[in-house]
């Protein structure tokens, strides 16, 4: 039989080759309207807690030190008022065996995918997730292809997106490259279809689950240190796992009073599949072109329903912009002896301004270092800007315009995290909730889906669909 | 330049014309082609340009346009961005007061 390869003819196919790609069927879970049981499909196609420590301990992943970060906590407190500057600790992620919090992702997709016999594992992913599932393959003696989205039409690519190829080569991974372009997607379904191995999707309930130990180690590590849980944790937030799999491990170490904080890297103005402006970014993760759309609709990515659910866990959502993360990415060298990969310092920089609203005998946790290494270093990220016409210079960081201009801050104290307005992005989710689902009227479980999706009550919820009205 | 059988080699191919692409696609990608590269072992002799198999790594066979024999990574840090400097400079000055402590 010959199958219809057409872009329309692949797409058409979605849902099929993902039942076989993923193992999972997402039906089992769902309700009558907009609510499906997520609780439910954690815990049935997850793994426990225990299980994961274990299934990550045998390859290397996790148990990575949680350091204080003394100089930079001084720092900040300079520009603090007197008696604020809370402690900054960072979870050093880059001692994974990948270079990142993400092997932690991995291990528990391709340990799934080889339990349960598939042949290899493919991942669609320009990021640090590659390297992770190219990482972990590689230990279980799977076969890995990983997907990218990489060069513009002229063949020019992000230097960091290069080095992260060249990191899955290393790890005996097939990469293929794309051009920009949301049909990557299409590419990917035509490789699963192919090859019939195992969808090592980010947003799994296997991938999220990976990640509860990242907080759960928090806590526990931080109870060891300081006989306390911290009080507020800062996530990186993209796609949302990062940020929903560290706040579910807070759960279940029992920290329910520690803030979850989100923070992406300000992207505004710039679309993500734009050919002519994709290599004007300096950041290809960790952002806002990620981190709302996710946000408000968690359901686009490459499975029916994404583990990742950021607004569930999410106490506040801030943004820092380019040249204050490669400000700070450079401190983390010069004052911390930590030489880390800009995007996972991200959230270093929303806390190093956040520390200065908290009392000093508060403790702020940075959940996640990347690895750093050519291509994916504060000099060859600013020199690649630099050459595609991005104005570099100092000033106050705030008149940064994305795609145009880097201000790195003339001083420290100029470093400020912008909050977003959480509540319109819950609306935004809710209307798109009620958009995608072709729903008209609510259900009572509808409502206490909504209400537990954007962490508020059935009385929010009513409020907003009264707005939407 | 000519590949001999077994050589590392990068191919190319056209996933998708521009009348191909998908329709939530923004204008400007619209106008160009979705292409793919893809490293492997060849599997003929053959000349830049022409239609080859490949092997990848993993051992899938691909077809493609030969584009590059033995293909380098050529990523590197850059050029210095001297900006980069005064940051550390800045640092120290403010969080250990300079001179006084030299």
């Amino acid at each position: 039989m010959n199958k219809d390869m057409s872009y329309e003819g692949v797409m058409s196919r979605k849902n099929e080759i993902m039942k076989e790609a993923v193992g999972i069927d997402y039906e089992r879970f769902e309700g009558k309207g907009i609510a499906f049981d997520y609780e439910k499909m954690m815990r049935e196609t997850g793994y426990t807690l225990e299980e994961m420590k274990k299934i990550q301990r045998s390859t290397g992943v996790g148990n990575t030190p949680l350091l204080e970060l003394k100089n930079l906590t001084n720092l900040a407190r300079k520009f603090s008022d007197k008696g604020k500057g809370a402690r900054i600790f960072i979870k050093d992620e880059a001692s994974n065996p990948s270079g990142s919090f993400k092997a932690r992702r991995a291990a528990n997709s391709v340990y799934h995918a080889k339990k349960n016999g598939y042949k290899g594992v493919i991942a669609a992913t320009s990021g640090n997730y590659g390297a992770a599932v190219a990482s972990q393959a590689a230990i279980h003696g799977l076969k890995c292809i990983i997907v990218q989205e990489c060069y513009d039409s002229k063949g020019k690519g992000q230097p960091e997106i290069i080095e992260k190829a060249r990191k899955c080569e290393a790890y005996g991974a097939e990469v293929v490259q794309l051009t920009v372009g949301p049909e990557l997607f299409y590419s990917f379904l035509v490789l699963l279809e192919e090859t019939g191995y195992f969808n090592a999707s980010l947003y799994t309930p296997f991938g999220i689950a990976g990640v509860e130990t990242l907080g759960y180690e928090i806590s526990m590590q931080m109870r060891a240190l300081e006989g306390r849980d911290p009080d507020v944790v800062v996530c990186t937030n993209a796609g949302g796992g990062n940020l929903t799999g560290t706040a579910r491990g807070l759960v279940k170490a029992g920290s329910e009073n520690t803030l979850v904080v989100g923070a992406s890297v300000n992207l505004e103005g710039l679309h993500m599949a734009s050919d002519d402006q994709f290599n004007k970014k300096s950041f290809t993760t960790g952002h806002t072109g990620f981190g709302i759309p996710f946000a408000t609709w968690p359901d686009r990515s490459d499975v029916p329903r994404s583990a990742a659910r950021p607004l569930r866990y999410m106490d506040r959502y801030v943004t820092v912009s380019q040249g204050e993360v490669f400000y700070m990415t450079e401190s983390l060298a010069q004052l911390e002896g930590l030489e880390r990969g800009p995007a996972g310092n991200t959230s270093l920089a929303a806390a190093f301004s956040l520390a200065q609203e908290l009392d000093e005998d508060k403790i702020i946790v940075v959940q996640e270092t990347e690895y750093t290494g050519a291509g994916k270093h504060i000099q060859p990220q600013l020199s690649f800007a630099r050459e595609n016409g991005i104005e570099i210079k100092f000033g106050n960081p705030k008149e940064e315009i994305p795609g145009e201009s880097i201000i790195l801050p003339e001083h420290p104290s100029l470093i400020k995290a912008e909050d977003l307005d959480l509540n319109k992005i819950k609306k935004s989710y809710i209307k798109n909730c009620l958009k995608n689902n072709n729903v008209k009227k609510l259900s009572n479980e509808d409502l206490e889906f909504l209400a537990a999706d954007t962490k508020t009550d059935i009385e929010f919820v009513k409020k907003i669909l009264k707005e939407l009205k | 330049m000519e590949a001999k059988k077994g050589d590392w080699v990068n191919v190319y191919n056209v996933v998708l014309k521009p009348d191909e692409r998908a329709p939530q696609v923004p204008e400007d990608t619209k106008k160009v082609p979705l292409e793919m590269w893809i490293k492997g072992f060849i599997q003929e002799d053959a000349q830049i340009g022409d239609m080859v198999t490949i092997k990848t790594i993993i051992g899938r066979e691909v077809r493609g346009k030969l584009v590059e024999i033995n293909p380098s990574y050529k990523h590197s840090f850059g050029n210095t961005v001297p900006e980069v400097f005064q940051i550390g400079l800045q640092l120290k000055e403010i969080l250990f007061g300079g001179e006084d402590h030299e």
